[in-house]
């Protein structure tokens, strides 16, 4: 890679390019030119990636990486800036990965406007990539925006029966949200003298009042994107209208995006906000641990039960952040990653079941076992991943956030633990209902096993949620060095 | 060869072997399934005797295979710790399990799920030697999840009967529920120790164990005692100890063969052989010591009560199971590690013999496990007889048999105990014996003696092949690893009892404590042992209940049921396992569900959705509603407002210019 080549533009226009590409050229009457453009534009896009984990230092510390800088609008002095740390690239790299696994996935199942389809999932890919390398407060705002669009759309229009509230709840919620979150922007402009760059934020001296309110505007918009307790309840809507590849990307990568806002924003602009709230964030993140633990038990739809599971899990990431220690950061961020791997593997699980016999319903299935086999040890894996069982993925971050909670407040970690018995709990008897037991009827009796696609989009993920649980270390490795730069600025007062 | 080799051999042929028979054997078949897996199992034997030799020769070691993850100031490695605890664990893992995947050869020969059955034991037996070759509590805890997981998969193998995955979700929940209690003691180790490596923290311990933390405000509890109790909620729930024993019962939904490996011989230990392994931390510690003896005493009387009013044949040899792991937990209790980890080696062996001999009559019957169809069967199957009945004389704990040797060291080792409760475990491990000798001979002699009724219930004919014939001896393949178990089951106490015990063989790997120094003051070789139990009460307890057995299932069979008739809520109180099923579904699992639909409807729906969320989208509608009615069209309405507005404006700009109206 020679030096100076613009990665981080080809990472996030190159989507973007080819999802226009194929609306221009996939109508329906040609889904398979649209289809086989957007699965070129899926893997050149990850592809394009790869540099980025490759040539990344770890030896740098936190400094951003990659960086390309041109101007944008002169005139409000807003930049064109991009760079990864590494909490940004590896969340790049999933999302990346992620779109192909979304284009795979809809192949035989999406039938109605193919192309605008894939259209809409490369170009959100590409606005997500561009606010994950963002380092101007415009840019990100821009594309923060921006993906609302793609993914308003899908869920519009790809969606299920009650699609339009479940549409508009999400957009409105994180709408109102984001607003406040611009006017925090503006604000840190003008305190800036002028700029708009992230990196300026992150040193500007701010008052105790101040750095409150603006902690409290951004956590408006990036709480509803987590979900944090109680702003949550747009989620299980979203999903459970959401086509399976809409809410394989809203609970992958979406949800990351809230949570990276946090690290990203709240706490190294508002750093002494951030340690004076920091009981109130755990308290909402434990809420979300518990109470949506709770909750899940007794959902009788399969996409609910897993949207409130993300919930529940995303508890464990905010949790994670506000414990001001290496182990809790690091367990958030791996947390984020493993649960894009795992959130992604239920849903096109759910997906798998639902293109069968169009039923979500617990109860409209059983023994799933005995007619898919196959699909079913996959399914038992990832639910195994999604109780947290060592060796998969879904266990590192939990361990590290538990390990890193003990240290602050036993009892922090003591409510946190509790997803040990209530995730295994709403998992695996859903397991239990769905996969286990004799054929349930007509409809369990006609499936058919998983075939050539399907393997090969769980086996993907499972062979993930495998590697980063049989040896974290290398995405750790990358990970550390930020994690403890931003643990750094963090206790630096800008009182 | 490097012994690190050697040990990773050990560990990973049977992960192979899992893989192998899992992702192949449904295209390659059966008869490579269990090749492969039984070949993988058996170098792992092998493996294991090579360490066995070499640690004997004083070689212990520990080495890393590769970092799991490191971080600031620590790095978690995956490695392994070899010293003469995980040897004799080892060789007793690998032992049992290459006898158990010989005999499922049999066992399973007419079942769908041949190749799956022999690849999930095949991946049991490599997460538990996972478990029991850690040099870290992150693996430690792996491998406890691991064998937790194929449990899981194991008692629901048969998932298409509502039973066994009901049995297979409690296991699993109950597990976690003291998993909860062990990672949380992880938590504190690695906050206070900074790192997870047994050596360090076994070194750090006496200095740390009384550091004073106060987990409610005002009431400082030492760390040593915080973690030690919390590794022993670990271990209750892997242990099946009361009162989380309620899923042990339960799992023998699960195929026989994995009753015998998983939920007798080695997994259900995993919880004793931790505590001995943490036994430096546990000694640093009276008050978790004198849980741990109290918990143990209470399961190994109140189980052994539960064995005696079982008619299914497994049951009984489980609740048998629960009571001996009692056994053990008491003896961890009363700091005497070695003789634990001795009764967990002869236990494995006798406890799988009868299980082994349980599934050799059940085949024979044709998947009939209620004991009241069984009786006369030692006539027909003469080995089986003869294997049960040596594990059943090891379990009574009558000389010169195994289980004697551990069970009286127990009882010896609870008489000189200084723990806390030492006094009430001594009563009740001695009611125990009775009780445990009783409902072992009851088996031998309800199954296998007296009438012949295994004709009466088979008038229906469930399936087709060949009923109403005799009953006969079970194949090779099931009665080649019975013989093999049944030596050590009769044998391996008089060998074992005074180099594993008196001899220093554990060394460093077990904590020393006074326990175990007063007690090698009172041994003096294992032939004297013999000779002076025949004056103690154990052994005439022992004897008075086998001679009481032998009297109602032999002598007066009538009389049981009149007994049973007249003991009334006792009985019942019994059947009824003390309540404990039934309580845990009406208050936990009802509790839980309640609690979340409660949660869901009134809070999410309710008060978020319906007040905050639609409530505020009420609002602005009916503030739009509101505000629509201002714009009425009509000119002269908009420039009465506009005359409004500067009229505002005016006194607001007069009022900051001059300040005053």
């Amino acid at each position: 890679m020679p030096q100076g080549f613009p990665l981080l533009s080809v990472v996030t226009w190159l989507p973007i390019a080819f999802g226009v590409a194929v609306l221009a050229l996939g109508s329906d009457r040609r889904p398979a030119t649209a289809r086989w453009t957007a699965l070129a534009g899926a893997v050149l896009g990850f592809l394009a990636c790869i540099p980025l984990w490759t040539g990344f230092s770890t030896a740098a510390g936190g400094a951003m990486q990659f960086q390309e800088v041109a101007p944008c609008m002169p005139l409000l002095n807003v930049n064109d800036h991009l760079g990864v740390d590494g909490i940004s690239m590896p969340l790049i790299l999933l999302n990346s990965f992620m779109t192909v696994l979304v284009v795979i996935a809809h192949w035989e199942v999406i039938t109605d406007k193919v192309g605008q389809y894939l259209a809409a999932f490369l170009v959100m890919s590409g606005l997500i990539n561009g606010a994950f390398a963002a380092l101007d407060a415009i840019l990100f705002y821009v594309f923060f925006e921006a993906m609302l669009i793609p993914m308003f759309l899908i869920i519009g229009v790809w969606g299920g029966p009650n699609r339009v509230y479940a549409a508009v709840k999400f957009f409105l919620y994180t709408l109102l949200g984001s607003l406040l979150m611009l006017a925090a922007f503006i604000y840190l402009y003008l305190q800036a003298n002028g700029s708009f760059e992230i990196l300026d934020f992150h040193k500007l001296p701010l008052s105790m009042t101040a750095q409150v309110l603006v902690f409290l505007a951004m956590l408006m918009s990036f709480a509803v994107k987590v979900p944090m307790w109680p702003v949550h309840t747009w989620l299980p809507d979203a999903h459970v209208e959401a086509p399976t590849g809409g809410s394989v990307i809203l609970a992958a990568i979406t949800l990351k995006i809230g949570a990276y806002g946090l690290l990203r924003f709240n706490l190294p602009i508002a750093p002494d906000a951030s340690h004076a709230l920091a009981g109130f964030m755990v308290t909402l993140s434990l809420i979300a641990v518990v109470y949506i633990g709770l909750v899940a038990l007794v959902q009788s739809d399969m996409k609910k039960l897993i949207a409130y599971s993300s919930i529940s899990h995303m508890g464990f990431v905010t949790l994670g952040f506000f414990l001001f220690n290496a182990n809790g950061m690091l367990g958030g961020l791996v947390q984020m990653v493993s649960h894009g791997f795992i959130s992604a593997a239920m849903f096109l699980c759910v997906g798998v079941l639902y293109d069968r016999v169009h039923s979500r319903r617990i109860s409209d299935y059983g023994g799933v076992a005995n007619t898919m086999p196959v699909f079913a040890a996959f399914f038992v894996l990832f639910a195994m991943a999604n109780s947290g069982l060592p060796a998969t993925s879904g266990f590192v971050g939990e361990f590290l956030v538990i390990m890193g909670a003990v240290k602050v407040n036993f009892w922090y970690a003591f409510l946190a633990a509790t997803t040990l018995v209530f995730g295994a709990a709403y998992t695996l008897w859903m397991v239990k209902r769905v996969v286990y037991g004799e054929v349930a009827g007509a409809g369990v009796a006609a499936l058919r096993d998983v075939g050539a696609r399907e393997f090969v989009f769980l086996a993907l993920l499972a062979a993930c949620v495998l590697a980063l649980g049989v040896w974290p270390k290398p995405l750790a490795d990358v990970m550390n060095p930020t994690v403890l730069e931003l643990l750094r600025h963090v206790t630096v007062t800008k009182l | 060869m490097e012994l690190m080799t050697v040990a990773t051999i050990a560990a990973f042929a049977p992960l192979a072997g899992a893989a192998l028979a899992g992702f192949l054997g449904w295209k390659l078949g059966r008869a490579f399934s269990h090749t492969v897996t039984i070949a993988s199992v058996a170098i792992s034997l092998v493996a294991s005797l090579v360490l066995l030799r070499e640690v004997a020769a004083g070689n212990s070691f520990a080495g890393a295979l590769y970092t799991w993850l490191s971080g600031e100031g620590y790095s978690i490695h995956v490695g392994f710790l070899v010293d003469r605890l995980t040897a004799v664990m080892m060789v007793v893992v690998t032992f049992v399990s290459l006898m158990v995947h010989v005999y499922t050869i049999g066992y399973m020969a007419d079942d769908p799920g041949y190749q799956r059955f022999f690849a999930y034991i095949s991946l049991f037996t490599f997460a538990m030697l996972m478990l029991v070759m850690a040099d870290n509590f992150v693996q430690l805890f792996f491998g406890w999840e691991a064998v937790g997981l194929v449990s899981y998969l194991l008692i629901g193998f048969w998932f298409k009967r509502p039973t066994a995955v009901y049995a297979n979700l409690k296991a699993f929940l109950v597990n976690r529920v003291g998993d909860f209690g062990f990672l949380l003691a992880i938590g504190f180790v690695f906050a206070y120790f900074g790192t997870l490596d047994y050596a360090t923290v076994f070194v750090k311990a006496p200095t740390l164990a009384h550091v004073a933390i106060d987990l409610v405000p005002g009431n400082p509890v030492a760390l040593g005692t915080i973690v030690c109790i919390g590794l022993f909620v670990g271990a209750m729930g892997k242990s099946a100890q009361f009162p989380l024993h309620v899923w042990l019962p339960d799992s023998m939904e699960g195929p026989t063969p994995i009753s015998a490996l998983i939920h007798a011989a080695t997994m259900v230990t995993a919880g004793i052989f931790m505590v001995a392994r943490m036994s430096p931390l546990f000694e640093l510690s009276q008050t978790a010591l004198s849980l741990v003896i109290v918990i143990g005493a209470i399961t190994a009387f109140f189980m052994a009560l539960m064995a005696i009013v079982q008619t299914d044949i497994k049951r009984v040899v489980a609740y048998s199971t629960l009571s001996q792991l009692g056994y053990m937990t008491m003896a961890l209790g009363a700091a005497a590690y070695p003789v634990a980890i001795f009764h967990l080696m002869t236990h494995a062996f006798f406890k799988a013999v009868l299980f082994l001999g349980a599934g050799s009559v059940i085949i024979a019957l044709h998947h009939e496990q209620d004991m009241r169809r069984m009786g006369g069967l030692r006539k027909y199957m003469p080995v089986t007889y003869l294997t049960v009945l040596a594990g059943a004389l090891a379990n009574a704990g009558l000389p010169p048999f195994a289980g004697f040797f551990s069970k009286d060291s127990i009882i010896e080792a609870l008489h000189l105990s200084q723990t806390p409760g030492a006094g009430f475990a001594w009563a009740l491990a001695l009611a125990g014996v009775f009780v445990g000798a009783f409902y072992s001979f009851r088996l031998v002699f309800f199954a296998f003696h007296g009438e012949e009724r295994f004709d009466a219930g088979h008038t229906d004919g469930h399936d087709g092949h060949g009923h109403g014939g005799k009953p006969h001896e079970s194949p090779w393949v099931v009665t080649v690893p019975l013989v093999l178990l049944a030596v050590p089951s009769a044998l391996i106490g008089w060998v074992a009892i005074e180099p594993m015990l008196y001899g220093g063989w554990f060394g460093q790997s077990i904590a020393p404590s006074a326990t175990m120094a007063e007690m090698a003051k009172h041994f003096h070789g294992a032939g004297s042992m013999v000779l002076n139990a025949l004056g103690t009460a154990p052994f005439w307890l022992a004897l008075a209940g086998a001679g009481l057995a032998g009297y109602l299932y032999l002598v007066r069979p009538d009389l049981p049921a009149k007994i049973k008739a007249k003991s009334g809520v006792l009985a019942t109180v019994l059947e009824r396992k003390y309540g404990f099923d039934d309580f845990n579904d009406w208050f936990f699992a009802g509790g839980a569900r309640g609690l979340g639909a409660g949660l869901w409807t009134w809070g999410d729906r309710t008060v978020i959705d319906g007040i905050m969320v639609n409530g505020t989208a009420k609002l602005v509608g009916w503030f739009a509603g509101f505000a629509r009615r201002v714009q009425t069209g009509f000119v002269y309405h908009y420039a009465f407002t506009m005359l409004l507005g500067v009229f505002a404006l005016l006194t607001l700009w007069y009022v900051s210019w001059y300040g005053r109206f």
